[in-house]
Protein backbone atom coordinates (compact mmCIF):
# COMPACT_ATOMS: atom_id res chain seq x y z
CA UNK A 1 0.00 0.00 0.00
CA UNK A 2 2.63 2.72 1.11
CA UNK A 3 4.76 1.70 -1.80
CA UNK A 4 1.70 2.43 -4.21
CA UNK A 5 0.97 5.60 -2.25
CA UNK A 6 4.37 6.85 -2.67
CA UNK A 7 4.55 5.78 -6.45
CA UNK A 8 0.98 8.10 -6.59
CA UNK A 9 2.52 11.04 -5.09
CA UNK A 10 6.11 11.57 -6.90
CA UNK A 11 3.94 10.79 -10.18
CA UNK A 12 1.75 13.68 -9.41
CA UNK A 13 4.79 15.90 -7.94
CA UNK A 14 6.64 14.99 -11.35
CA UNK A 15 3.59 16.22 -13.21
CA UNK A 16 4.39 19.71 -12.39
CA UNK A 17 0.72 21.17 -12.73
CA UNK A 18 0.76 20.62 -9.16
CA UNK A 19 3.31 22.45 -8.47
CA UNK A 20 1.18 25.61 -10.48
CA UNK A 21 -1.16 25.37 -8.42
CA UNK A 22 0.23 25.48 -5.34
CA UNK A 23 2.04 28.95 -6.95
CA UNK A 24 -1.56 30.68 -8.29
CA UNK A 25 -2.48 29.55 -4.83
CA UNK A 26 0.16 31.64 -3.00
CA UNK A 27 -0.02 34.77 -5.67
CA UNK A 28 -3.75 34.70 -4.32
CA UNK A 29 -3.20 34.44 -0.90
CA UNK A 30 -0.78 36.99 -0.27
CA UNK A 31 -2.31 39.57 -2.78
CA UNK A 32 -5.16 39.10 -0.26
CA UNK A 33 -3.33 39.51 2.56
CA UNK A 34 -1.40 42.01 1.05
CA UNK A 35 -4.39 44.57 -0.09
CA UNK A 36 -6.16 44.35 2.85
CA UNK A 37 -5.23 45.55 5.79
CA UNK A 38 -7.89 44.03 7.86
CA UNK A 39 -7.61 40.51 8.60
CA UNK A 40 -11.30 39.10 9.03
CA UNK A 41 -11.46 41.04 5.54
CA UNK A 42 -8.52 39.14 4.12
CA UNK A 43 -10.33 35.84 5.55
CA UNK A 44 -13.37 36.35 4.26
CA UNK A 45 -11.75 37.24 0.62
CA UNK A 46 -9.72 34.19 0.55
CA UNK A 47 -12.20 32.13 1.69
CA UNK A 48 -14.45 33.24 -1.20
CA UNK A 49 -11.61 32.52 -3.73
CA UNK A 50 -10.55 29.22 -2.25
CA UNK A 51 -14.47 27.91 -1.85
CA UNK A 52 -14.05 28.36 -5.90
CA UNK A 53 -10.77 27.41 -7.20
CA UNK A 54 -9.99 24.30 -5.02
CA UNK A 55 -13.49 22.51 -5.73
CA UNK A 56 -12.12 23.13 -9.06
CA UNK A 57 -8.68 22.13 -9.43
CA UNK A 58 -9.35 19.45 -6.90
CA UNK A 59 -12.43 17.25 -9.29
CA UNK A 60 -10.60 18.29 -12.69
CA UNK A 61 -7.49 17.25 -11.85
CA UNK A 62 -8.53 14.29 -9.81
CA UNK A 63 -10.61 13.02 -13.07
CA UNK A 64 -8.11 13.47 -15.54
CA UNK A 65 -5.40 12.16 -13.38
CA UNK A 66 -7.53 9.26 -12.47
CA UNK A 67 -8.56 8.27 -16.62
CA UNK A 68 -4.62 8.82 -17.08
CA UNK A 69 -3.74 6.30 -14.86
CA UNK A 70 -5.77 3.68 -16.88
CA UNK A 71 -2.85 1.52 -17.47
CA UNK A 72 -1.41 1.52 -14.46
CA UNK A 73 -4.36 0.34 -13.08
CA UNK A 74 -4.51 -2.09 -15.90
CA UNK A 75 -0.73 -3.16 -14.90
CA UNK A 76 -1.66 -3.40 -11.27
CA UNK A 77 -4.87 -5.44 -11.77
CA UNK A 78 -2.86 -8.04 -13.06
CA UNK A 79 -0.42 -8.29 -10.63
CA UNK A 80 -0.99 -9.84 -7.16
CA UNK A 81 -2.64 -6.50 -5.37
CA UNK A 82 -5.71 -6.15 -3.91
CA UNK A 83 -7.97 -3.90 -6.17
CA UNK A 84 -9.27 -2.23 -2.84
CA UNK A 85 -5.40 -1.46 -2.20
CA UNK A 86 -4.94 0.57 -5.50
CA UNK A 87 -7.95 2.35 -5.51
CA UNK A 88 -7.39 3.47 -2.30
CA UNK A 89 -3.90 4.40 -3.00
CA UNK A 90 -4.73 6.58 -6.12
CA UNK A 91 -7.24 8.16 -3.51
CA UNK A 92 -4.18 8.54 -0.78
CA UNK A 93 -1.76 9.89 -2.88
CA UNK A 94 -3.95 12.53 -4.92
CA UNK A 95 -5.46 13.71 -1.78
CA UNK A 96 -2.54 14.45 0.28
CA UNK A 97 -0.82 15.93 -3.15
CA UNK A 98 -3.63 18.43 -3.18
CA UNK A 99 -3.52 18.65 0.77
CA UNK A 100 -0.06 19.90 0.71
CA UNK A 101 -0.50 22.21 -2.31
CA UNK A 102 -3.14 23.61 -0.46
CA UNK A 103 -1.30 24.02 2.86
CA UNK A 104 1.83 25.44 1.19
CA UNK A 105 -0.25 28.04 -1.00
CA UNK A 106 -2.36 29.20 1.54
CA UNK A 107 -1.38 28.19 4.71
CA UNK A 108 1.46 29.93 5.28
CA UNK A 109 -0.07 32.87 4.61
CA UNK A 110 -3.19 32.39 6.85
CA UNK A 111 -1.18 31.58 9.69
CA UNK A 112 1.17 34.73 9.00
CA UNK A 113 -1.81 36.91 8.87
CA UNK A 114 -4.92 35.45 10.15
CA UNK A 115 -5.62 35.11 14.14
CA UNK A 116 -3.98 31.13 14.72
CA UNK A 117 -7.68 29.64 15.39
CA UNK A 118 -8.89 31.04 12.16
CA UNK A 119 -6.14 29.85 10.36
CA UNK A 120 -6.24 26.45 11.44
CA UNK A 121 -9.92 26.26 10.67
CA UNK A 122 -9.85 27.81 7.40
CA UNK A 123 -7.11 25.11 6.45
CA UNK A 124 -9.01 22.25 8.08
CA UNK A 125 -11.55 23.28 5.56
CA UNK A 126 -9.80 23.73 2.32
CA UNK A 127 -8.02 19.87 3.45
CA UNK A 128 -11.81 18.79 3.64
CA UNK A 129 -12.67 20.17 0.74
CA UNK A 130 -9.92 19.19 -1.56
CA UNK A 131 -10.89 15.71 -0.49
CA UNK A 132 -14.52 15.63 -0.98
CA UNK A 133 -13.63 16.82 -4.51
CA UNK A 134 -11.65 14.07 -5.11
CA UNK A 135 -14.08 11.50 -3.67
CA UNK A 136 -16.57 13.05 -5.96
CA UNK A 137 -14.13 13.05 -8.61
CA UNK A 138 -13.48 9.12 -7.84
CA UNK A 139 -17.14 8.95 -8.27
CA UNK A 140 -17.39 10.50 -11.66
CA UNK A 141 -14.48 8.36 -12.62
CA UNK A 142 -16.23 5.31 -11.45
CA UNK A 143 -19.42 5.70 -12.80
CA UNK A 144 -18.41 6.83 -16.42
CA UNK A 145 -16.12 4.48 -18.83
CA UNK A 146 -15.44 7.37 -21.21
CA UNK A 147 -12.69 10.17 -20.41
CA UNK A 148 -14.31 13.11 -22.13
CA UNK A 149 -18.12 11.65 -20.64
CA UNK A 150 -16.42 11.54 -17.28
CA UNK A 151 -14.70 15.03 -17.32
CA UNK A 152 -17.93 16.84 -18.43
CA UNK A 153 -19.64 15.42 -15.01
CA UNK A 154 -17.05 16.48 -13.33
CA UNK A 155 -17.30 20.16 -14.82
CA UNK A 156 -21.03 19.56 -14.43
CA UNK A 157 -20.70 18.76 -10.70
CA UNK A 158 -18.63 21.69 -9.86
CA UNK A 159 -20.97 24.10 -11.79
CA UNK A 160 -23.63 22.75 -9.83
CA UNK A 161 -22.08 22.66 -6.41
CA UNK A 162 -19.92 25.59 -7.07
CA UNK A 163 -22.93 28.16 -8.44
CA UNK A 164 -26.41 26.19 -9.73
CA UNK A 165 -26.77 25.10 -5.89
CA UNK A 166 -27.02 28.83 -4.80
CA UNK A 167 -29.27 29.97 -6.92
CA UNK A 168 -31.28 26.64 -5.89
CA UNK A 169 -31.93 27.73 -2.79
CA UNK A 170 -32.37 31.17 -3.35
CA UNK A 171 -35.14 30.13 -5.52
CA UNK A 172 -36.80 27.64 -3.35
CA UNK A 173 -36.76 30.39 -0.44
CA UNK A 174 -38.16 33.08 -2.67
CA UNK A 175 -41.10 30.39 -3.97
CA UNK A 176 -41.67 29.25 -0.32
CA UNK A 177 -41.72 32.65 1.23
CA UNK A 178 -44.81 32.28 3.29
CA UNK A 179 -43.80 28.85 4.31
CA UNK A 180 -42.29 28.21 7.62
CA UNK A 181 -39.47 26.29 6.15
CA UNK A 182 -36.24 27.16 7.79
CA UNK A 183 -35.75 23.55 8.95
CA UNK A 184 -36.21 22.18 5.90
CA UNK A 185 -33.50 24.79 4.23
CA UNK A 186 -31.10 23.46 6.80
CA UNK A 187 -31.34 19.80 5.39
CA UNK A 188 -30.86 21.22 2.27
CA UNK A 189 -27.39 23.21 2.93
CA UNK A 190 -25.98 19.97 4.12
CA UNK A 191 -26.78 18.66 0.66
CA UNK A 192 -24.10 21.09 -0.77
CA UNK A 193 -20.35 20.51 1.05
CA UNK A 194 -19.53 24.19 -0.59
CA UNK A 195 -21.75 25.53 1.89
CA UNK A 196 -21.36 23.56 4.73
CA UNK A 197 -17.51 25.07 4.63
CA UNK A 198 -18.57 28.63 4.16
CA UNK A 199 -21.00 28.63 7.39
CA UNK A 200 -18.34 26.31 9.44
CA UNK A 201 -15.53 29.25 8.52
CA UNK A 202 -18.29 31.83 8.97
CA UNK A 203 -19.28 30.29 12.55
CA UNK A 204 -15.61 30.93 13.51
CA UNK A 205 -15.06 34.53 12.20
CA UNK A 206 -18.34 35.17 13.94
CA UNK A 207 -19.33 37.69 11.20
CA UNK A 208 -23.22 37.10 11.39
CA UNK A 209 -24.26 39.35 8.87
CA UNK A 210 -22.23 37.48 6.24
CA UNK A 211 -23.89 33.86 7.49
CA UNK A 212 -26.85 34.46 4.45
CA UNK A 213 -29.82 33.05 5.37
CA UNK A 214 -29.21 29.57 5.55
CA UNK A 215 -26.37 30.48 7.75
CA UNK A 216 -28.71 32.48 10.22
CA UNK A 217 -31.03 29.53 10.54
CA UNK A 218 -28.23 27.48 11.21
CA UNK A 219 -26.36 29.00 13.95
CA UNK A 220 -29.51 29.79 15.22
CA UNK A 221 -30.60 26.12 15.47
CA UNK A 222 -27.54 24.65 16.15
CA UNK A 223 -25.76 27.57 18.16
CA UNK A 224 -22.05 27.88 17.23
CA UNK A 225 -20.34 24.82 19.13
CA UNK A 226 -22.75 22.34 18.23
CA UNK A 227 -23.21 23.53 14.67
CA UNK A 228 -19.36 23.62 14.19
CA UNK A 229 -19.59 19.89 15.15
CA UNK A 230 -22.30 19.12 12.55
CA UNK A 231 -20.91 20.36 9.93
CA UNK A 232 -17.63 19.09 10.27
CA UNK A 233 -19.17 15.51 10.24
CA UNK A 234 -21.61 16.45 7.47
CA UNK A 235 -18.32 17.58 5.51
CA UNK A 236 -16.69 14.16 6.55
CA UNK A 237 -19.59 12.32 5.22
CA UNK A 238 -19.19 14.10 1.94
CA UNK A 239 -15.96 12.62 1.62
CA UNK A 240 -16.42 9.17 2.50
CA UNK A 241 -19.87 8.32 1.08
CA UNK A 242 -18.58 9.28 -2.69
CA UNK A 243 -15.45 7.10 -2.10
CA UNK A 244 -17.34 4.34 -0.65
CA UNK A 245 -19.69 4.15 -3.34
CA UNK A 246 -16.74 4.21 -6.32
CA UNK A 247 -14.91 1.65 -4.35
CA UNK A 248 -17.49 -0.49 -4.99
CA UNK A 249 -18.31 -0.10 -8.32
CA UNK A 250 -14.35 -0.18 -8.92
CA UNK A 251 -14.06 -3.72 -7.25
CA UNK A 252 -16.54 -5.13 -9.87
CA UNK A 253 -15.27 -3.13 -12.68
CA UNK A 254 -14.22 -5.01 -15.96
CA UNK A 255 -11.03 -4.17 -16.80
CA UNK B 1 -4.42 -26.66 -11.15
CA UNK B 2 -6.91 -23.78 -12.40
CA UNK B 3 -10.44 -25.05 -12.43
CA UNK B 4 -12.96 -23.12 -14.56
CA UNK B 5 -17.06 -24.29 -14.14
CA UNK B 6 -19.81 -22.86 -15.67
CA UNK B 7 -18.62 -19.02 -16.17
CA UNK B 8 -20.73 -16.90 -17.83
CA UNK B 9 -20.18 -13.38 -18.62
CA UNK B 10 -22.25 -10.06 -20.20
CA UNK B 11 -21.22 -7.55 -21.24
CA UNK B 12 -23.79 -5.01 -21.72
CA UNK B 13 -26.36 -7.41 -23.75
CA UNK B 14 -23.51 -9.04 -25.67
CA UNK B 15 -23.10 -12.24 -24.18
CA UNK B 16 -19.08 -13.26 -24.44
CA UNK B 17 -19.23 -16.03 -21.98
CA UNK B 18 -21.84 -18.90 -22.08
CA UNK B 19 -21.05 -21.33 -19.35
CA UNK B 20 -17.95 -22.24 -19.99
CA UNK B 21 -15.83 -25.01 -18.01
CA UNK B 22 -12.48 -26.34 -18.45
CA UNK B 23 -10.09 -27.60 -16.39
CA UNK B 24 -6.58 -27.42 -16.46
CA UNK B 25 -3.12 -28.98 -14.91
CA UNK B 26 0.18 -28.36 -14.09
CA UNK B 27 2.55 -29.84 -16.80
CA UNK B 28 0.24 -28.94 -19.65
CA UNK B 29 0.72 -26.43 -22.41
CA UNK B 30 -3.02 -25.52 -24.09
CA UNK B 31 -3.71 -23.60 -27.09
CA UNK B 32 -6.82 -21.97 -26.70
CA UNK B 33 -8.09 -21.13 -30.03
CA UNK B 34 -11.29 -20.01 -31.56
CA UNK B 35 -12.70 -17.48 -33.94
CA UNK B 36 -11.91 -13.58 -33.36
CA UNK B 37 -14.56 -12.41 -30.50
CA UNK B 38 -15.19 -16.04 -29.24
CA UNK B 39 -14.37 -15.14 -25.85
CA UNK B 40 -10.68 -15.89 -25.25
CA UNK B 41 -9.03 -12.99 -23.73
CA UNK B 42 -12.69 -12.80 -21.88
CA UNK B 43 -11.78 -16.09 -20.20
CA UNK B 44 -7.92 -15.39 -19.91
CA UNK B 45 -9.14 -11.79 -17.97
CA UNK B 46 -11.45 -13.72 -15.81
CA UNK B 47 -8.95 -16.39 -14.92
CA UNK B 48 -6.72 -12.83 -13.82
CA UNK B 49 -9.51 -11.15 -12.06
CA UNK B 50 -9.79 -8.24 -14.19
CA UNK B 51 -13.08 -9.33 -15.46
CA UNK B 52 -15.51 -10.52 -12.95
CA UNK B 53 -18.00 -13.23 -14.56
CA UNK B 54 -21.97 -12.70 -14.08
CA UNK B 55 -22.13 -16.11 -12.53
CA UNK B 56 -20.05 -19.83 -12.32
CA UNK B 57 -16.65 -20.14 -10.34
CA UNK B 58 -12.85 -20.27 -10.64
CA UNK B 59 -10.56 -22.21 -8.89
CA UNK B 60 -6.76 -21.86 -8.36
CA UNK B 61 -5.34 -24.76 -6.74
CA UNK B 62 -9.04 -25.85 -5.84
CA UNK B 63 -9.66 -22.08 -3.78
CA UNK B 64 -12.10 -20.05 -5.57
CA UNK B 65 -10.38 -16.70 -6.44
CA UNK B 66 -13.33 -14.70 -5.90
CA UNK B 67 -12.00 -11.63 -3.92
CA UNK B 68 -8.84 -13.19 -3.55
CA UNK B 69 -5.35 -11.50 -4.87
CA UNK B 70 -2.64 -13.90 -3.72
CA UNK B 71 -3.18 -16.39 -6.04
CA UNK B 72 -1.80 -14.05 -9.01
CA UNK B 73 1.69 -14.55 -7.21
CA UNK B 74 1.86 -17.17 -9.46
CA UNK B 75 0.93 -16.61 -12.62
CA UNK B 76 2.95 -14.55 -15.07
CA UNK B 77 0.89 -12.57 -17.99
CA UNK B 78 1.73 -11.19 -20.98
CA UNK B 79 -1.25 -9.33 -22.66
CA UNK B 80 -2.42 -9.30 -26.29
CA UNK B 81 -1.66 -5.42 -25.99
CA UNK B 82 0.75 -4.20 -23.27
CA UNK B 83 -0.43 -0.91 -21.75
CA UNK B 84 2.13 0.58 -19.63
CA UNK B 85 2.24 4.05 -17.74
CA UNK B 86 3.27 6.32 -20.33
CA UNK B 87 5.63 8.69 -18.29
CA UNK B 88 7.49 5.58 -16.79
CA UNK B 89 10.83 4.41 -18.61
CA UNK B 90 11.29 0.33 -18.98
CA UNK B 91 13.62 0.55 -15.60
CA UNK B 92 10.48 2.19 -13.48
CA UNK B 93 8.44 -0.06 -15.07
CA UNK B 94 10.13 -3.34 -14.39
CA UNK B 95 11.63 -1.92 -10.69
CA UNK B 96 7.78 -0.81 -9.84
CA UNK B 97 6.72 -4.00 -10.45
CA UNK B 98 9.53 -5.76 -8.40
CA UNK B 99 8.84 -3.82 -5.61
CA UNK B 100 5.21 -4.88 -5.78
CA UNK B 101 5.56 -8.15 -6.11
CA UNK B 102 8.26 -8.69 -3.23
CA UNK B 103 9.93 -11.69 -4.74
CA UNK B 104 12.57 -13.00 -2.79
CA UNK B 105 13.98 -15.79 -4.66
CA UNK B 106 16.41 -15.77 -7.68
CA UNK B 107 14.38 -14.13 -10.74
CA UNK B 108 14.40 -15.08 -14.20
CA UNK B 109 16.25 -12.31 -15.99
CA UNK B 110 16.63 -14.61 -19.27
CA UNK B 111 14.47 -13.01 -21.83
CA UNK B 112 15.97 -9.64 -20.30
CA UNK B 113 19.36 -10.62 -21.27
CA UNK B 114 18.34 -12.25 -24.53
CA UNK B 115 16.05 -9.30 -25.73
CA UNK B 116 18.61 -6.75 -24.92
CA UNK B 117 16.18 -4.67 -22.54
CA UNK B 118 19.35 -3.63 -19.96
CA UNK B 119 20.51 -1.10 -23.13
CA UNK B 120 16.91 0.09 -23.13
CA UNK B 121 16.27 1.04 -19.50
CA UNK B 122 16.05 4.67 -19.71
CA UNK B 123 13.91 4.92 -22.48
CA UNK B 124 10.14 6.05 -21.93
CA UNK B 125 7.31 3.77 -22.25
CA UNK B 126 5.68 5.82 -24.93
CA UNK B 127 8.15 5.73 -27.20
CA UNK B 128 8.54 2.05 -27.52
CA UNK B 129 7.26 0.59 -31.15
CA UNK B 130 4.49 -2.56 -30.29
CA UNK B 131 7.33 -5.33 -30.64
CA UNK B 132 9.35 -3.78 -28.17
CA UNK B 133 6.60 -3.43 -25.79
CA UNK B 134 5.80 -7.05 -26.32
CA UNK B 135 8.95 -7.83 -24.93
CA UNK B 136 8.38 -6.15 -22.32
CA UNK B 137 5.46 -7.49 -21.88
CA UNK B 138 7.56 -11.16 -21.76
CA UNK B 139 10.07 -10.23 -19.58
CA UNK B 140 7.82 -9.65 -17.07
CA UNK B 141 5.44 -12.02 -17.54
CA UNK B 142 8.65 -14.80 -16.98
CA UNK B 143 10.45 -12.70 -14.23
CA UNK B 144 8.88 -14.30 -11.30
CA UNK B 145 9.26 -17.48 -12.04
CA UNK B 146 5.60 -18.31 -12.19
CA UNK B 147 3.78 -21.59 -12.16
CA UNK B 148 1.40 -20.47 -14.26
CA UNK B 149 2.11 -19.03 -17.80
CA UNK B 150 -0.74 -17.18 -19.82
CA UNK B 151 0.04 -15.80 -22.97
CA UNK B 152 -2.25 -13.97 -24.64
CA UNK B 153 -1.37 -13.96 -28.38
CA UNK B 154 2.11 -14.01 -27.36
CA UNK B 155 4.45 -13.58 -30.76
CA UNK B 156 2.08 -10.96 -32.61
CA UNK B 157 3.63 -8.09 -33.54
CA UNK B 158 7.44 -9.70 -32.57
CA UNK B 159 9.87 -10.54 -35.23
CA UNK B 160 10.73 -13.96 -36.46
CA UNK B 161 14.20 -13.67 -34.05
CA UNK B 162 12.07 -12.57 -31.05
CA UNK B 163 9.18 -15.06 -31.47
CA UNK B 164 11.78 -17.53 -31.93
CA UNK B 165 13.26 -16.55 -28.48
CA UNK B 166 10.06 -16.49 -26.88
CA UNK B 167 9.15 -19.80 -28.21
CA UNK B 168 12.60 -21.86 -27.01
CA UNK B 169 11.78 -19.77 -23.50
CA UNK B 170 8.05 -21.63 -23.89
CA UNK B 171 9.35 -24.89 -24.12
CA UNK B 172 12.29 -24.47 -21.76
CA UNK B 173 9.22 -23.75 -19.08
CA UNK B 174 7.15 -25.88 -20.08
CA UNK B 175 10.14 -28.41 -19.46
CA UNK B 176 9.90 -27.32 -16.17
CA UNK B 177 6.31 -28.69 -15.73
CA UNK B 178 4.49 -25.21 -15.54
CA UNK B 179 1.38 -24.84 -17.12
CA UNK B 180 1.08 -22.62 -19.98
CA UNK B 181 -2.07 -21.40 -21.41
CA UNK B 182 -1.34 -19.79 -24.95
CA UNK B 183 -4.02 -18.06 -27.44
CA UNK B 184 -3.19 -17.91 -31.09
CA UNK B 185 -3.97 -17.33 -34.03
CA UNK B 186 -0.92 -18.16 -35.82
CA UNK B 187 -1.77 -21.84 -35.59
CA UNK B 188 2.39 -23.48 -37.48
CA UNK B 189 3.84 -22.18 -34.75
CA UNK B 190 1.80 -23.72 -31.56
CA UNK B 191 2.98 -27.60 -33.18
CA UNK B 192 5.74 -27.81 -31.51
CA UNK B 193 4.59 -26.22 -28.09
CA UNK B 194 1.28 -27.68 -27.02
CA UNK B 195 -0.13 -30.80 -25.66
CA UNK B 196 -4.11 -29.77 -25.46
CA UNK B 197 -6.05 -28.10 -27.42
CA UNK B 198 -9.42 -26.03 -26.37
CA UNK B 199 -11.39 -25.02 -29.12
CA UNK B 200 -13.97 -21.91 -28.04
CA UNK B 201 -16.76 -20.89 -29.96
CA UNK B 202 -19.73 -17.89 -29.30
CA UNK B 203 -18.40 -17.92 -25.85
CA UNK B 204 -18.74 -21.99 -25.08
CA UNK B 205 -15.89 -24.49 -25.42
CA UNK B 206 -16.75 -26.32 -27.94
CA UNK B 207 -13.64 -28.95 -27.12
CA UNK B 208 -10.68 -29.90 -25.15
CA UNK B 209 -8.82 -32.34 -26.47
CA UNK B 210 -4.77 -33.45 -26.32
CA UNK B 211 -3.47 -33.23 -29.70
CA UNK B 212 -2.93 -36.72 -30.45
CA UNK B 213 -6.63 -37.37 -29.79
CA UNK B 214 -7.05 -34.06 -32.20
CA UNK B 215 -4.98 -35.55 -34.65
CA UNK B 216 -6.62 -39.18 -35.11
CA UNK B 217 -9.61 -37.61 -35.16
CA UNK B 218 -9.29 -35.23 -38.04
CA UNK B 219 -6.97 -37.87 -39.72
CA UNK B 220 -4.76 -34.59 -40.33
CA UNK B 221 -0.79 -34.76 -40.05
CA UNK B 222 -0.01 -31.57 -38.09
CA UNK B 223 -2.61 -28.98 -35.22
CA UNK B 224 -2.68 -26.20 -37.69
CA UNK B 225 -3.80 -29.30 -40.28
CA UNK B 226 -6.58 -30.58 -37.94
CA UNK B 227 -7.56 -27.11 -36.22
CA UNK B 228 -8.04 -25.26 -39.89
CA UNK B 229 -10.18 -28.83 -40.54
CA UNK B 230 -12.31 -28.26 -37.86
CA UNK B 231 -12.56 -24.34 -38.78
CA UNK B 232 -14.02 -24.95 -42.20
CA UNK B 233 -16.61 -27.45 -40.62
CA UNK B 234 -17.88 -25.41 -38.27
CA UNK B 235 -17.87 -22.07 -41.01
CA UNK B 236 -20.17 -24.83 -43.29
CA UNK B 237 -22.45 -26.08 -40.40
Amino acid sequence: MNRLIKFVVLDIIKNRTILGYTLLLAIFSWSVFGLEDNATKGVLTLLNIMLLIVPLVSIIFSTIYIYNSSEFIDLMVSQPVKRNKIWTSLFIGLSISQILAFVVGVGIPLLLFAPLNIALSMISVGCMISVIFIAIAFLACAITHDKSKGIGVSIMLWLYFALLFDGLVLFLLFQFADYPIEHFMIGITMLSPIDMARILILLQLNVSALLGHTGAIFTDFFGTIIGTFISTFVLCLWAIIPFYLSLRMFNKKDL
Amino acid sequence: MIAIQNISKKFGKLTVLDGASAQFNKGECIALIGPNGCGKTTLIKSILGMVVPNAGNILFNDVSIKNEFLYRNNIGYMPQIGRYPENMSIGQVIDMIKKIRNYNSQLDEELLDLYKIKDLLNKKMRTLSGGTTQKISATIAFLFNPDVLILDEPTAGLDPLAAEILKEKIIKEKQKGKLIIITSHLLSELDELVTQVVFMQDGKIKFHKNTEELKTDTQMPTIAKAITHILKATVHE
